[in-house]
């Protein structure tokens, strides 16, 4: 048969056995896989196997974050003009919002910061894969559409790219790849921007783009998160509804604003089997019960209004969820199954120490009023212990199990005894 | 005394292609084989010579560490090939069968008033003895170790595997044999579990403790009666028997003599006309496959069902356990953009735009394909989904890849055998081989330990 009659899947398949066993046959294999399911066949054990594998598992939590990554286009823009010409007085979501001047700002600014994220990360990942000779894995594909939604908006290109090679190879190749590695990697990308450029990762400016141009400008609106006007004191001074902060028309992380399609890609998550409920469940309760508790200790006059943490504290429990990258984290980032607990008994802990401590570090770290990722940070370290603490309980039951172990039925006791000495 | 098992853990999985329950003769084989691959952990030391003539029911080598243990011909004929692999180690043996069969006959037991010796020395004389397995470890049964209760599964749940009510229909005076020698050899009770809701041939059958099971599979597998009814401890030992092999150990009590006859159901959806076959042990599997007629020629041969069975060929033989020989299309071809686009013709533990979830009645045409390729392990909470044993799954498999045996024996490696992760490998999206990890564990322990 001559070539030209082959098809392309022949043709790619042709080529797979050309690059076997040589260096680039793992970027080979990934693009190859990428457009076509493999040929492999079971060998022993199950002859038949489930239909999703890793890729289509990374599809689904992507699918879940497009249309967040979406409505932060629009709100980049929509943030962007509120700055400039004030907040339109009868929103309407067709006219204000859904604009294409609105989408064009996020074209310019948002679709930037995935295409580096995604760019930088996979050349990254491949490299990685070629060096050690095994398959692109692909952790990355969810890591690299979680990183541009949690960074502010004014973050620089060079800064993101500094930070997602740092955050790959620091937070997951060192420890072995995909599955292997302790810290979350698109936290830890996010720590490292919050670490080495905290000007470009906190304060009044970043949240909105060109707030930094217009700074110091007459008209300025400020570009203030709700959480730093809490932390100053000033809630009183904000403008924005309850309304506003569930769907997500207030200034933030790029993807972090609207609660309402956060717990859409989170009920879709929950009835895909992918991400784990009781993380998500456990992590609300965390956060309504420290909410609570900081609520309580404000009606008991514990604590007075001059004081620095009044505003974070008085804040509805509730509301907590509803502003700043609370659900974000839970539905996307707490959920991460390699970093998690693993037990079904340690992800309920560990989901509800999540919500606990972001709370906590909120209003405790005014300074940057936003905790939820050191929180999953934390408790991803702890995630093996918590684990480690009910596979115990397991190996404890089966001690105990094995102790009283009546090997036989009563009419025959002696024999049992003497069964038991032999045996145990 | 019966008494309930309910499984709510777990996943049916429905395949089409399932056994028509007509049975037919098989014809006769020219070549039966058998395979060392089938005795695990066996060292075979041959009793006789090839080109040697054998009767049905006669030694044809035994176990080098367990010299009592004697493995029988199930046909007369002719050992006319050893067949060796690397370092000459013995794969399999071929006899030409003789067209007129003769047997060894035994001398009758009254298994009644027989003692517990007396069942086992006659058991491993009749070459029955590696029928009976045990836990740990998953082998033949130590004929030296004093088992604490000894298990028999009724019920069947595997996708495709022979139905148990049909091909022991008459069969309940062996059935008895075997379950009162049985009863001798172990100190406990003797398990029997039956379906919940079927007309079992087990179920009548005296001096057992009868469970009624239900759920989806993997309620079948015995390992997970073990685990409900009585888990072994580490220093225990439970062996376990499957009722079709009651049937052959029955026989040899009730007439002397070792027949290897078996119906074995032929199924799978490559099979045009699916349906159960009277045929032998090491029978050539071509002898009823092509009797019933096969789709297309891309297809494989699994000596048993399509979780735990062994890869074979037309030209393979009957596995020394299997009653079940599944034919289900080779799936070695490439699908654009196969993981992310919507899939409705394949099952799925999840709903990752995988739509077997809305029609869980609908019978599937799997094939070999992986569906994707190997990779570390990552999503967490799929396999407990599956597994309603009280063992953690996956930090078990782990504690295998690292080889740690304390944690090996701890977390309850004892406790189960490869099958009972056939469901897991199956669920498994980062396509680790499940059975393997847990077989060269139990290997590792069972050498490190014993």
């Amino acid at each position: 048969m001559s070539d030209k009659r082959l098809t392309f899947k022949k043709r790619l398949h042709i080529l797979k056995h050309h690059y076997r066993g040589k260096k680039m046959a793992p970027a080979f294999n990934a693009l190859h896989t990428f457009l076509f399911a493999p040929d492999e066949t079971t060998h022993s054990g199950s002859h038949v196997r489930a239909a999703d594998d890793l890729k289509r598992t990374m599809n689904t939590v992507i699918m879940a974050l497009v249309p967040v990554l979406l409505f932060s286009m629009f709100n980049a823009g929509y943030q962007h003009y509120s700055a400039i010409n004030g907040f339109p007085e009868n929103f309407s979501l067709m006219e204000n919002f859904l604009t294409w001047d609105n989408f064009w700002i996020g074209i310019i600014k948002v679709l930037p910061l995935v295409v580096v994220s995604y760019g930088v990360g996979l050349v990254v990942e491949f490299i990685f894969a070629v060096i050690k000779g095994h398959e692109v894995e692909e952790g990355y594909l969810v890591t690299g559409m979680l990183v541009p939604l949690i960074v502010p908006i004014d973050t620089p290109l060079w800064m993101l790219a500094v930070a997602v090679v740092f955050g790959v190879v620091i937070g997951k190749e060192v420890f072995g790849g995909t599955g292997m590695n302790i810290l979350n990697p698109a936290l830890t990308i996010r720590a490292f921007l919050f670490f080495a450029y905290p000007t470009w990762m906190s304060g009044d400016k970043v949240w909105v783009y060109e707030a930094v141009e217009r700074a110091g400008g007459p008209d300025a609106i400020s570009g203030e998160t709700i959480l730093g006007y809490l932390a100053q004191n000033k809630g009183a001074e904000m403008s924005y509804s309850i309304s506003d902060m569930f769907f997500g028309f207030i200034p933030g992380s790029v993807g972090e604003t609207s609660t309402f399609l956060i717990l859409l890609g989170g009920l879709f998550l929950i009835f895909s089997k992918i991400a784990s409920w009781r993380i998500m469940l456990s992590a609300v309760i965390g956060s309504l019960v420290m909410g609570l508790i900081f609520n309580g200790v404000v009606d008991a006059g514990w604590i007075g209004e001059t004081s620095k943490f009044y505003g974070l504290m008085s804040f509805d429990f509730w509301q907590h969820l509803i502003v700043g990258g609370l659900a974000f984290g839970i539905v996307y980032m707490a959920t991460d199954p390699v970093t998690g607990a693993q037990t079904n008994r340690g992800k309920w802990f560990y989901g509800f120490f999540i919500g606990f401590l972001s709370v906590m570090i909120r209003v405790f770290n005014p300074a940057y009023p936003e905790g939820v990722f050191l929180a999953i940070l934390l408790m991803n370290v702890f995630a093996p212990t918590i684990d480690h603490y009910v596979v115990r309980g397991n190996v404890k039951r089966r001690m105990k199990r094995l102790k009283n172990a009546t090997i036989l039925p009563k009419d025959s006791a002696g024999k049992a005894n003497e069964l038991h000495a032999e045996t145990v | 005394m019966s008494k309930d098992i309910r499984i709510k853990k777990g996943l049916n999985i429905k395949l089409v292609g399932a056994a028509e329950q007509t049975t037919s003769k098989a014809v006769l084989s020219n070549v039966y084989a058998i395979s060392l691959n089938d005795f695990h952990g066996v060292t075979p030391k041959m009793l006789v010579k090839q080109g040697a003539e054998v009767k049905a029911g006669e030694p044809l080598f035994f176990n080098k560490n367990k010299e009592s243990m004697l493995f029988v011909s199930p046909v007369s004929g002719e050992l006319v090939e050893i067949v060796r692999g690397a370092r000459r180690r013995i794969l399999s043996l071929k006899i030409l069968a003789d067209k007129e069969q003769t047997g060894i006959a035994h001398d009758l037991l009254n298994v009644e008033s027989a003692s517990k010796e007396e069942v086992k020395a006659y058991l491993l004389k009749g070459g029955c003895w590696p029928f009976i397995k045990q836990r740990p470890y998953d082998i033949i049964a130590d004929p030296d170790a004093n088992p604490k209760s000894i298990f028999v599964s009724g019920y069947v749940t595997a996708p495709l595997a022979a139905d148990l009510n049909y091909v022991l229909q008459g069969k309940e005076k062996e059935l008895q044999a075997a379950i009162t020698a049985l009863g001798k050899l172990t100190p406990g009770k003797v398990h029997v579990s039956v379906g919940k809701s079927e007309n079992s041939p087990l179920a009548g059958l005296s001096g057992v403790e009868l469970h009624k099971v239900s759920g989806p599979h993997p309620a079948g597998l015995v390992g997970t009666q073990i685990n409900k009814v009585d888990p072994i401890n580490k220093g225990e030992t439970v062996w376990t028997v499957t009722p079709q092999d009651l049937v052959i150990i029955g026989e040899l009590l009730l007439t002397g003599k070792f027949n290897a006859e078996r119906i074995v159901a032929l199924a799978g959806s490559s099979v045009k006309a699916p349906k159960y076959y009277t045929t032998k042990i090491g029978t050539e599997i071509s002898t009823f496959l092509y009797g019933s007629g096969v789709e297309g020629d891309n297809f494989r041969v699994i000596n048993g069902d399509v979780l735990t069975g062994t890869k074979s060929a037309p030209d393979g033989h009957l596995g020394y356990y299997n009653n079940t020989v599944t034919a289900i299309p080779e799936g070695d071809d490439y699908e654009l953009f196969g993981w992310n686009k919507p899939v409705f013709n394949k099952i799925s533990a999840t709903r990752a735009l995988t739509f077997s979830w809305m029609q869980p009645n609908k019978k599937y045409n799997l094939d070999t394909n992986t569906n994707g390729e190997h990779r570390a392990f990552v999503v967490t909470g799929m396999y407990e989904k599956v597994f309603p044993l009280d063992i953690f799954p996956m930090q078990l498999l782990k504690a295998c890849m690292i080889k740690d045996l304390d944690e090996m024996e701890q977390l309850g490696l004892y406790e189960v055998a490869p099958e009972d992760f056939s469901l897991t490998e199956f669920v498994c999206v980062s396509k680790q081989p499940h059975q393997q990890i847990i077989r060269e564990g139990l290997d590792l322990l069972h050498k490190e330990i014993g």
